[in-house]
């Protein structure tokens, strides 16, 4: 026989019982869907972080204090009060590879306009903030040197903030009111178009270092520096020279362990990429699973259907229908299943994925449904139906003819 | 003289049941040649089917030699069996056999299934000729459950025909018949051994359905007893 008419015996047969049929491709309906759509959620996630770290530029590079090998704990001399201004200052002077600086020190507070409230980030940076982080100004102007030095009450606004305060209306010139302390608006950021609330950028306002040090938080030390290298093929070099000066100041003796650490952008994109690789890897086993248990739910029908045409195995056989008819004749039963299950399973998946683009959490990564994860998914629906229909295929073919045809 | 059709040897067939042997055949040998129509009958658990069984390489004797047409076939694998049963053995069964749910044509067209270079268009066509032989050309799209038992019978003999086999055997097949419709099917088998020259065996318990046959042959506790021939014995039966 070959597979066409082969492909239509088991077409024939199927849809004899047709509601079974579609309860046992459910299984694999559900599984390739979910494989499908949990990985187009792990893609989009890893393509979202990838694009947000691109955006921010390559010769990005962050100090902060704690030593790198004992990785978020912290305990003894040093912890977390390691990194004061004057580094940044002496970093921007004497490391050559550096093109500025910007102190970073960060707090939460209400920030209030009128009758309106929201309630945000506030990150205290230097003056070439917008330079380091590659970010313009849609209005106004940025604060300068001299307003750090003074700790002016002067900010500038993410445009998700501008928006929820000010709406419409001119922000540049306003007055808000952060801790009760009255804060000039001096300019707006460019939006980043993010939405959402993990790690979105326009939902946050700077204001110089200094203020948030002296007027809202009172801390002595910085949390970070951001630093921009001359150019990207110099990052590593920066990396280096950073460490050496830092060693000197800190006078940390040779051998003894940093109480400080650099990194640099591609550093954290990688460690950012592996993390939601992991996760795109969690989410497509646990899929996975239910394509297995749908797998095994061809098998149990198959068996059962087995069982319950042991007859017409006799008769086919009577007529000339060899071993090979009968394994063919029910691996393709169990194939065109799964198959057929494998591909409303992939509309259904690629249906869920863009569903899950508009829930809330899954808003802001781009779900992307990759050809890859398709084939995959295809591919391994298919030898689902081959690996789980042998058994009752051979089953099939391996019964005696007489008893088959004498089987009540 | 021409190869025999079936050429049977000290046939003999041992069931094992757990620890016991049932001797279901004790030593068959017996020939028939091309053309005849032969009738085996005997009591109940006599062997009758058992030899059917191994004549139709549906079984394997568990020892002594079988000729098909000349072919020693006691020595043949089972995908070599299926073969033989597909292009020279058509089978007619007491209860039918047929695929439920299922129409007269595609029971009908089964055997070309398993027989290569034959389009679909090419298996049709064939399957209605045979449907048309035994009277059911305008059945073919029913299906099986919505026939009488005489029209099933039928359609098993079609399905027998398909292949053009050489050799027809069937078992008990007008036993769940009345009598009406049991001679309408003998009269098919007839013209099918006079005009088409198919050998046929044939087992059966009613010595009115065995008159039918050019030759009985009478079988006890896995043995033949007795064989006649013609119209010896029939002579009060009508035909
Ligand atoms: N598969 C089997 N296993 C065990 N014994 C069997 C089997 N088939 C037939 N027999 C036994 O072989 C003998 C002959 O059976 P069978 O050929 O069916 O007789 P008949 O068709 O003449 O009624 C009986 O005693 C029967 O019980
Ligand atoms: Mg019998």
């Amino acid at each position: 026989m070959n597979i066409l008419r082969t492909s239509r015996v088991a077409l024939r047969a199927l849809g004899r019982n047709k509601m079974r049929s579609f309860l046992t491709a459910l299984g694999i309906i559900i599984g390739v869907g979910a494989v499908i759509s949990m990985v187009s959620i792990g893609e989009g996630a890893r393509r979202g972080v990838e694009d947000r770290f691109a955006s921010m530029g390559t010769n990005l590079l962050f100090v902060s204090p704690g030593s790198r090998s004992r990785g978020g704990v912290h305990s003894g001399s040093g912890g977390w009060n390691t990194l004061k201004p004057e580094d940044a200052a002496a970093i921007e002077q004497q490391c050559d590879a550096v093109k500025y600086t910007s102190p970073s020190a960060s707090t939460r507070a209400q920030v209030v306009y009128g009758n309106k409230n929201w309630n945000t980030s506030i990150q205290g940076t230097g003056a070439m903030y917008p330079e380091v982080r590659n970010w313009e100004l849609a209005d106004g102007t940025y604060f300068d040197e001299s307003q750090v030095r003074v700790a002016a009450k002067v900010c500038v606004l993410g445009s998700e903030v501008k928006k929820s305060l000010f709406e419409d209306e001119d922000a540049v010139g306003k007055i808000i009111r952060v801790k009760a302390i009255p804060f000039r608006v001096i300019g707006v950021f460019k939006s980043k178009g993010e939405s959402g609330g993990w790690f979105n950028r326009d939902d946050m306002m700077t204001v110089p270092y200094t203020t948030v040090m002296k007027r809202l938080t009172g801390q002595e030390y910085i949390s970070s520096i951001d630093i921009s290298a001359v150019s990207a093929a110099r990052t590593k070099e920066t990396q280096t020279q950073i460490e050496e000066l830092m060693r000197i100041r800190h006078k940390i003796a040779p051998g003894a362990e940093d109480d400080f650490q650099v990194r640099n952008m591609s550093e954290i994109a990688e460690g950012a990429a592996q993390a939601t690789q992991i996760m795109t890897i969690l989410l497509g086993s646990i899929a996975s699973i239910s394509l297995l248990v749908g797998g095994i739910g061809i098998m149990n029908i198959m068996l059962v259907s087995v069982t319950e045409r042991i007859r017409e195995i006799g008769i086919r056989m009577a007529v000339g229908a060899r071993q090979k008819d009968i394994l063919l004749q029910f691996l393709t039963e169990a194939i065109v299943l799964s198959v057929l299950g494998g591909l409303i399973g992939v509309f259904f998946g690629i249906g869920l994925s863009k569903i899950l683009h508009y829930v809330k959490i899954f808003s802001e990564f781009k779900t992307t449904v990759s050809p890859s994860s398709i084939i995959m998914a295809f591919g391994f629906s298919a030898s689902v139906g081959i690996f789980f229909g042998f058994y009752p295929a051979r089953k099939a073919s391996r019964l005696d003819p007489i008893e088959a045809l004498r089987y009540e | 003289m021409s190869t025999p059709a079936i050429q049977i040897d000290d046939l003999t067939k041992v069931y094992k049941v757990g620890e016991t042997e049932v001797h279901a055949l004790r030593g068959v040998t017996y020939q028939v040649e091309a053309g005849e129509f032969l009738a085996i009958m005997g009591p109940s658990g006599s062997g009758k089917s058992t030899l059917m069984n191994i004549v139709g390489c549906l079984d394997k004797p568990t020892s002594g030699q079988y000729l098909l047409e000349g072919e020693e076939v006691s020595t043949f694998d089972r995908d070599k069996l299926a073969r033989i049963r597909n292009q020279k053995i058509g089978f007619v069964f007491q209860t039918f056999n047929l695929l439920p749910r299922t129409s007269a044509l595609e029971n009908a067209e089964l055997p070309l299934l398993y027989s290569s270079h034959i389009n679909s268009k090419q298996r049709t066509e064939l399957a209605l000729k045979a449907l048309e032989s035994v009277g059911l050309k305008d059945r073919a799209h029913h299906k099986t459950n919505q026939l009488s038992g005489g029209e099933q019978q039928r359609i098993a003999i079609a399905r027998a025909l398909l292949n053009s086999p050489s050799l027809i055997l069937a078992d008990e097949p007008t036993g769940n018949l009345d009598t009406k419709t049991s001679a309408e099917i003998m009269q098919i088998f007839t013209r099918l051994n006079e005009d088409k020259k198919i050998t046929l065996v044939m087992v059966t318990h009613e010595p009115d359905i065995a008159c039918y046959a050019k030759k009985r042959i009478y079988m006890r506790d896995g043995k033949i007893i007795r064989e006649e021939k013609g119209r010896e014995g029939c002579e009060d039966r009508a035909r």
